[in-house]
């Protein structure tokens, strides 16, 4: 049994201390926001924050984040309204989806470090984030959105 | 408001409605719509035709009963039976019900149908089929539920029914009216109006239709993480399974440890799967299930299997010299396949003649959510639940795997994770069905990216050469295109090694090019693992070779690509394909000659505004150029412009500019967003995208090895042009045609920017 602080809720979560915290959070804890692409940290789609800053969630164990805050999509903001989470719906970016919490969560984390990205910090914070369906251009241009309101 | 619209425009476009407000405000100044009191049916507003539709299996249902329901709340129920991949298919088909049906969208809500194509018609979502078979019957549907709510209005007001308006929800006679709901009940027990009865809503009056400005249905549950796909159902009691599939198709297991799987903690169970062999359908691969209380123990315990694999009939499989073998093929006489005036005299007499060879490697589809299905057998019954493209297929697979009737077996759609072909093929879901039938309780089965990358339906690796008879003023009067490639027949029936009308129809035998004397033949290549369709199918090789000739052709005659372009599609002509030599068997898409023909006119139209818009013949600067492509495929027209800037050797596309001609556009703003993501696959296929073979098994494995497009390179400024028409110029394809013109776009821009000619795909990112 071990302790997690997820969406600032403290839980019990029964998970062996090496599980990544990807199956934690979607098995154990029993929220499926966060999404399983690749398991070798290479896509994004289980990105979290942890202490507010974009990881993937496949490449860390429970037991590193104890202690930690965990942030998934779930909680990103209480009503959904985070402002990437508004420009994302402004801009009709997704296609299938299955990439976009991790896309949101990365781009939540690179406004909260540095509101005001130039393209090329854009471009570069999302590159570990893969969409297969293609939304790039949609994706950059609700970061920007997001992060200058135009 | 949707920003994107202001992508959407065209040289010859109607302006579309662009609305820089709140949806809801948008929807609040509706009024302007109201659909007039009408006196006379208006069944001419929107004349029927015939599609392929009817011909697929359990055809086409336009039946509001099916479809359609009502709450007393006015909530306005619609079901979405074909699959979401990415399309928008589930809000498109919806979003033209509501619209004929006068429902307001902020009051609709939308039933995903479960795999059932006896009662919702068929639901393979393949083929770019969605909008181009069933937006008649979602007219349909619509106006009756229209026509139906106005009758039982009348008869409660005891007025003609001409003269009830049904408008945004709410229905109206004189100072009267009555909410959708308090007319439920006794709208829906009204007859079902026949088509040539309903008083269908001219264009101009559409709200939805052909705007652009409905946002995606699961938009919002997208952007929380509340969207469910596969993986995001769960049942009580249910276990997760991993299954090691034998590398090699048809392989087997020799030995394995089960207890050591059995040691770790969380693992409950082990299975042996049965085996099979092309050509199998879509069974499973069989192998070792591992079967735990949670991912992690079921990866773990399938680490620990340890197990020894024996390689089976197909172990030599090696994708080196197979490649060398189909381009040995590709130079002997194949089958014929069309053949047209006299080739063999128009290439003996020929002043030059000039030919290439171009190929590509296998493709996996990797959508980003794997492979993973949920499966609840409970011995006289089985409810399913996973991202399928063809739920009835997966149904009918299922129940037959674990030996139930279909009638006792439901297969739940979820949304789809992507899909682009892979997941027509449920063999995953048939894995869940066979474990929770072994194991007394629900699994899901859930494949690694290392799964899906090793153990796909590949899309097939091709060799085409194409040779040009040239007379003695550089005038193209032969062509001659030998396709090499196994097929995807081979999963379904004995291999003969050759290709079938569905294959041949994707851009071999309808080069639709303006040329005397013509042979297409398509040489022996026995397939060596499972062969599957993948987004846009055999129009990506055809696509890319012929493109590619056609800008190495340019370059030989000293003529710009647009030139060249025009100069062998000829003058704008409807393609008699009879006279040009096309077989008997030739496949349009499944569609009927009338109203789906091929029109050059239309590839020309593209082409020239594809070219406009990107300043085809401008100068630039050292280190870039411009290539061209077009190509018709799933009756649509797509042109490609690409500008390719080159940096330090590594291939950039600063702008795009795509063009598309595919009929009515009923929902332009999901086309553009295609469009857009068929540019970023085309390069991905352009650059990346291989997977190769050594002895038997797939050599990549996960991004790493097996990449794609990424933010950091990705095709810039993609414009998309959607060439603007009426309702009875006929919807086509939309989810495929996109892709087949980028990689020949890219390579002809590269070769214009450094004189580099590329002629094997993936090319690589850097040159």
């Amino acid at each position: 049994m071990t302790k997690l602080n997820i969406n600032g809720t403290e839980m019990d979560v029964e998970a062996d201390g090496s599980m990544p915290l990807l199956w934690a959070v979607r098995d154990i804890a029993g929220m499926t926001g966060t999404k399983y692409g690749c398991g070798v940290g290479l896509c994004g789609a289980c990105t979290v924050h942890i202490d507010g800053v974009a990881q993937r969630s496949c490449q860390i164990t429970v037991d590193e984040v104890v202690g930690k805050a965990v942030t998934t999509i779930e909680g990103l903001d209480a009503n959904g309204e985070h402002r990437v989470q508004q420009a994302w719906r402004e801009l009709n970016v997704p296609q299938c989806g299955f990439c976009q919490s991790g896309q949101i969560m990365q781009a939540a984390s690179l406004l909260a470090e540095n509101p005001k990205p130039t393209d090329g910090e854009i471009l570069e914070a999302m590159e570990g984030n893969v969409c297969r369906c293609g939304c790039y251009q949609r994706i950059v241009a609700a970061v920007r959105l997001a992060s200058t309101g135009a | 408001m949707l920003k994107y619209l202001d992508q959407i425009h065209s040289p010859v476009a109607r302006a579309l409605t662009v609305q820089k407000v709140s949806r809801r405000a948008f929807l609040g100044t509706s009024s302007a719509f109201a659909v007039a009191v009408f006196t006379a049916p208006r069944a001419e507003a929107f004349p029927v035709w015939e599609t392929g539709g009817s011909a697929m299996p359990n055809g086409l249902v336009d039946d509001p009963m099916v479809f359609v329901s009502i709450d007393t709340d006015g909530t306005v129920h619609l079901v979405a039976h074909r699959s979401e991949m990415g399309t928008g298919s589930r809000t498109t088909l919806p979003m033209i019900m509501a619209d004929e049906m006068e429902a307001d969208w902020d009051r609709v809500n939308i039933i995903q149908a479960e795999g059932d194509e006896p009662k919702y018609g068929n639901q393979n979502t393949d083929g770019s089929r969605s909008l181009r078979h069933h937006i008649q019957a979602a007219r349909k549907i619509g106006g009756s539920v229209r026509m139906m709510l106005a009758g039982a209005a009348a008869e409660e007001w005891g007025v003609p029914v001409g003269e009830v308006v049904v408008s945004n929800h709410t229905v109206s006679h004189g100072g009267k009216s009555l909410g959708f709901g308090d007319l439920a009940e006794n709208a829906m027990a009204m007859p079902v109006p026949a088509h040539k009865d309903i008083d269908y809503k001219s264009e101009d009056a559409f709200r939805y239709i052909g705007k652009g400005q409905v946002q995606i249905t699961d938009l919002r549950d997208i952007t929380t993480g509340a969207a469910v796909y596969g993986a995001d159902v769960t049942l009580p009691g249910m276990k997760i399974a991993m299954v090691a599939r034998p590398p090699v198709v048809g392989g087997k297991a020799t030995s394995f440890d089960a207890e050591a799987a059995m040691a770790i903690p969380g693992v409950v169970a082990v299975h042996e799967l049965p085996y099979s062999i092309m050509p199998a359908g879509f069974a499973p691969l069989g192998g070792v299930a591992v079967v735990a209380d949670n991912t992690y123990a079921a990866i773990q315990g399938r680490e620990a299997l340890n197990i020894t694999w024996e390689g089976g009939p197909h172990a030599g499989y090696t994708s080196k010299s197979y490649m060398a073998e189909m381009v040995a093929e590709t130079r002997k006489m194949g089958t014929v396949m069309r053949e047209q005036g006299d080739p063999d005299t128009a290439f003996a007499n020929a002043a030059k003649v000039f030919t290439q060879t171009y190929t590509q490697d296998h493709m996996a589809h990797i959508p980003m959510e794997p492979p993973v299905a949920l499966a609840n057998f409970t011995g006289d019954a089985m409810e399913i639940w996973a991202p399928v493209q063809s739920p009835y297929q997966a149904r009918q697979d299922a129940a037959k795997a674990v030996g139930l009737d279909e009638a006792n077996v439901r297969v739940n759609v979820t949304l789809l994770g992507g899909g682009f072909g892979r997941k027509s093929k449920a063999d995953y879901v048939t894995e869940a069905a066979l474990l929770s039938q072994l194991v007394k309780a629900p699994v899901r089965v859930q494949w690694t990216r290392e799964d899906d990358v090793h153990h796909s339906f590949y899309h097939t690796a091709s060799a085409e050469r194409i040779e040009a008879a040239l007379d003695g003023s550089g005038k193209v009067v032969g062509w001659r295109h030998n396709s090499t490639a196994p097929s995807i027949l081979s999963i379904f029936a004995p291999d003969s090694g050759h290709q079938f009308p569905i294959e041949t129809g994707m851009g071999h035998v309808d080069v639709p090019f303006d040329i005397p004397n013509v042979r297409m033949d398509n040489g022996k290549a026995m397939a060596h693992t499972r062969i599957g369709w993948f987004r846009a199918v055999s129009n990506v090789p055809r696509a890319w070779a012929i493109g590619s000739f056609v800008g190495e052709l340019a370059h030989e005659l000293g003529k710009d690509q647009r030139a060249m372009w025009l100069e062998l599609i000829g003058a704008p002509r409807t393609v008699d394909t009879v006279a040009e030599g096309y077989p008997e068997t030739y496949w349009n898409y499944g569609e009927p000659a009338n109203g789906f023909e091929i029109k050059t006119g239309k590839l020309i139209n593209v082409l020239n505004i594809a070219a406009d818009a990107i300043g085809y013949g401008k100068d630039l600067p050292e280190g870039e150029g411009i290539g061209l492509a077009v190509h018709r495929s799933f009756v649509s027209y797509v042109a490609v412009a690409t500008r390719v800037k080159i940096i330090d050797g590594k291939v950039t596309v600063p702008e795009m500019h795509m063009a598309i001609d595919c009929g009515y556009a009923a929902n332009p703003e999901r086309i553009s967003s295609q469009m857009e993501g068929a540019s970023v696959m085309g390069m991905t296929i352009a650059q990346h995208s291989g997977i190769t073979f050594a002895d038997g098994a797939v050599e990549q494995s996960n991004f790493y090895d097996y990449d794609v497009t990424r933010s950091t390179n990705y095709p810039n400024n993609v414009k998309v042009h959607i060439v603007p028409h009426g309702f009875d110029e006929h919807s086509t394809g939309v989810g495929e045609p996109g892709v087949p013109p980028v990689a020949p776009s890219i390579a002809n821009a590269v070769f214009e920017a450094q004189g580099k000619r590329l002629r094997h795909i993936p090319m690589g990112e850097m040159i």
